[in-house]
């Protein structure tokens, strides 16, 4: 069961032979954001909505993920906020445990596992003391996991909707996990109330204005990375793979590993997110990581373009952006759009926004040439 | 062994309520491979449509269930076709595309019930006679969980029938096998496409109607029964009603037997991990129609 895509972007269009300026554009457009990002916002943005911009594109990191998986190898990944909570719970053990290692009166253990009970730090917790195992384990679990999970559905060629029910399964369970396991997690409550990161504090303006310009350049990196992984011959096998697995099996190739590494980056992408998210929001909670945030990511890939990165990053800023936008105004409302979103661009903008800006641009291009035809008919 | 004994009714009436809730993705999922994630709205409606039955038609609690089953069927019946004519129609053979539209749908409904119900549960009081429970051999049969257990026996001997005696449900099974070949044949395949969505989508009302018996209606009803029923039909095997009953019964036995020895929360993720090692050894599901397709 493949999953028809309506016009796919050609697989890895042959370098064409451009005039330089042009072939200049794309990476002019990315160094301007950038520098946008990092010159001009933070000076004039005012600390709070510069905290709500970095936490856009905490979700545009995972959304870029998101965009190799589902919109390059077909995979929709509908559980996503597993990869991104394993990595925010990594971040988030290590800032508890700076919180109880600077607090005299906590007897080296979390409150919430004092409440429970528990006097000494657990084992799975020991280790997330150094920030550099950590960090290292923000990345490296969710992508251990999706390698895992990734080898066994894609080698008994689990795919399309049976994959996808099976993602939305494990989001399910991973917050059930999380919730009954109280005194390990944290609960419903998840882990917040960090007062520091290395020491300063992690309210004060100045460090929230360090963790955005992180979250850029991690961002940016991400993009350039994933923009690499597409380009490259890779990157062709993976389109090869989601529009004609069979065909790919029988040219040689084992489509399990082509699938299993987009999966792994995706999941990768997903906790780098999920690491800075909690860096910026200062919690992490079972409530932000379900189904429905799970597929509020999806749907903000969507809406911006599944085949395009940038689309991606864009769609995922767009939407988060009018989640805080409407759902403090007018929360029904804002339900009733979501669903509507939903519907809208299936129907009409597969390719979302992205697909509308290369419509337009094609349209563009070509302008010239059609006012010819026109003219030579007459 | 005795406790074990005591688990077998508790794992049949999750099976049962899994089932019901399976059933008619069995007929949108698993026959014309639409991914309905508004089948979980679907049966808050149903869930719903029982409420307003007692409260708002003013029926007596003694036998307006009855009533609600059928009315029930109808409603999110003629919901089904209405969101089949509307949209679902253009997106067959594009299952992912069919989970995001139908999630969308779903949410609206969701927010529709909150605007129209209010946010909290509301209650409906089960019959007099549905109260209280039997004792048979040690084991707890609470009668609500039996009728629920009858009435998915009832469904599943119906659609048994339908499928396999009458010609509506033989016109079904001949689209479902090789629909150029019934098209040529004379079988309007757009109609039956039609009457399989809304079988389907009626089941739905009709599991709505029986988890008010057994547990709180609200706008996210659904919600919590959706996941684990297009579990059931993955693990049965798709457009399979046989491997449904059995991944159903399966499901909820095992869910029964791990509960007690890990507790609520372990038991899911269990039961999770026991469904991707079976996949590694069935990857179809249990039961499958031959073919000669390469998966």
């Amino acid at each position: 069961m493949t999953s028809t895509i309506t016009s796919p972007p050609p697989a890895a269009a042959p370098p064409r032979e451009r005039p330089w300026p042009s072939r200049l554009a794309g990476p002019a457009v990315f160094v301007a954001v950038l520098a946008v990002a990092l010159g001009v916002v933070p000076a004039v943005v005012e600390p709070f909505r510069l905290n709500l911009v970095a936490q856009y594109l905490c979700f545009a990191i995972v959304g870029m993920g998101i965009a190799l998986a589902w919109g390059r190898g077909g995979m929709l990944t509908l559980g996503q906020g597993v990869f991104f909570g394993l990595g925010g719970y990594a971040m988030g053990m290590y800032l508890t445990l700076e919180r109880v290692a600077s607090d005299p009166l906590s007897g080296g253990v979390p409150d919430f596992m004092a409440w429970s009970g528990i006097d000494e730090l657990p084992a799975l917790w020991r280790p997330f003391a150094h920030p550099a195992v950590a960090i290292a384990a923000a990345v490296l679990v969710p992508g251990l996991v999706a390698a895992v999970l990734g080898w066994a559905v894609f080698r008994q060629r689990v795919r399309g909707a049976y994959f996808a029910i099976l993602n939305q399964a494990l989001a399910a369970a991973f917050v059930i996990l999380l919730i009954n396991q109280q005194h390990l997690t944290g609960g419903t409550n998840g882990l917040t109330r960090f007062p520091t990161l290395f020491g300063a504090s992690l309210y004060s303006p100045d460090t929230k204005r360090w963790v955005y310009v992180a979250v850029v350049a991690v961002a940016a990196l991400v993009y350039v990375a994933f923009r690499q992984v597409v380009r490259s011959r890779y990157g062709s096998l993976l389109v090869a793979v989601r529009d004609g697995e069979d065909r790919v099996r029988f040219l040689g190739y084992d489509p399990t590993w082509v699938k299993t590494l987009a999966y792994t980056l995706s999941a990768m992408a997903a906790g780098v997110g999920g690491a800075l998210f909690v860096l910026v929001m200062g919690i992490i909670a079972p409530s932000s990581l379900g189904i429905i945030p799970s597929l509020m990511m999806v749907l903000a890939v969507a809406i911006g373009g599944r085949f395009s990165l940038a689309g991606a990053v864009v769609g995922a800023v767009l939407v988060n952006a009018a989640q805080t936008t409407f759902s403090e105004s007018f929360a029904g409302g804002w339900t009733y759009l979501q669903g509507a979103l939903f519907v809208v661009v299936i129907v009409f903008a597969p390719r979302g926004l992205a697909g509308i800006a290369e419509t337009a641009a094609e349209w563009w291009r070509h302008r010239g040439r059609r006012q010819q035809l026109q003219g030579s008919s007459q | 062994m005795n406790q074990l004994l005591a688990q077998l009714p508790v794992g049949l009436s999750i099976g049962a309520v899994l089932l019901l809730a399976a059933l008619g993705l069995n007929f949108t999922f698993g026959q014309m491979g639409v991914i309905n994630m508004a089948h979980g709205e679907f049966i808050m409606v149903g869930a719903y449509t029982a409420f307003v039955m007692q409260a708002w038609v003013g029926l007596p609690a003694s036998y307006s269930l009855l009533v609600a089953l059928p009315v029930a069927f109808l409603v999110t019946g003629l919901l089904g076709l209405a969101l089949e004519a509307g949209l679902i129609r253009r997106f067959y053979g594009r299952p992912l595309d069919t989970l995001l539209l139908t999630f969308g749908i779903g949410l609206v409904l969701q927010q529709l019930a909150r605007d129209v119900f209010g946010a909290p549960n509301v209650s409906v009081p089960a019959p007099a006679w549905l109260a209280g429970g039997a004792t048979v051999a040690g084991m707890q049969l609470p009668h609500a969980r039996m009728f629920i257990l009858a009435l998915a026996a009832v469904c599943v001997a119906a659609i048994a029938y339908y499928l396999n005696r009458s010609r509506s449900g033989r016109r079904m099974r001949a689209v479902i096998h090789n629909r150029d070949l019934a098209a040529v044949s004379g079988i309007a395949t757009r109609r039956v496409d039609a009457t399989t969505f809304f079988l389907g989508s009626g089941l739905a009302g009709i599991a709505g109607v029986a988890l008010t018996l057994i547990g709180p209606t609200g706008p996210t009803t659904g919600t919590n029964y959706i996941v684990d029923a297009f579990l059931v039909v993955v693990v049965g095997g798709l457009g399979q009603l046989r491997g449904t009953v059995l991944a159903a019964l399966a499901l909820g036995l095992l869910n029964a037997l791990v509960e007690p020895w890990s507790g609520a929360s372990l038991a899911k993720v269990i039961v999770f991990a026991a469904i991707i090692v079976f996949l590694q050894l069935r990857p179809q599901g249990m039961f499958t129609v031959r073919t000669r397709a390469l998966t």
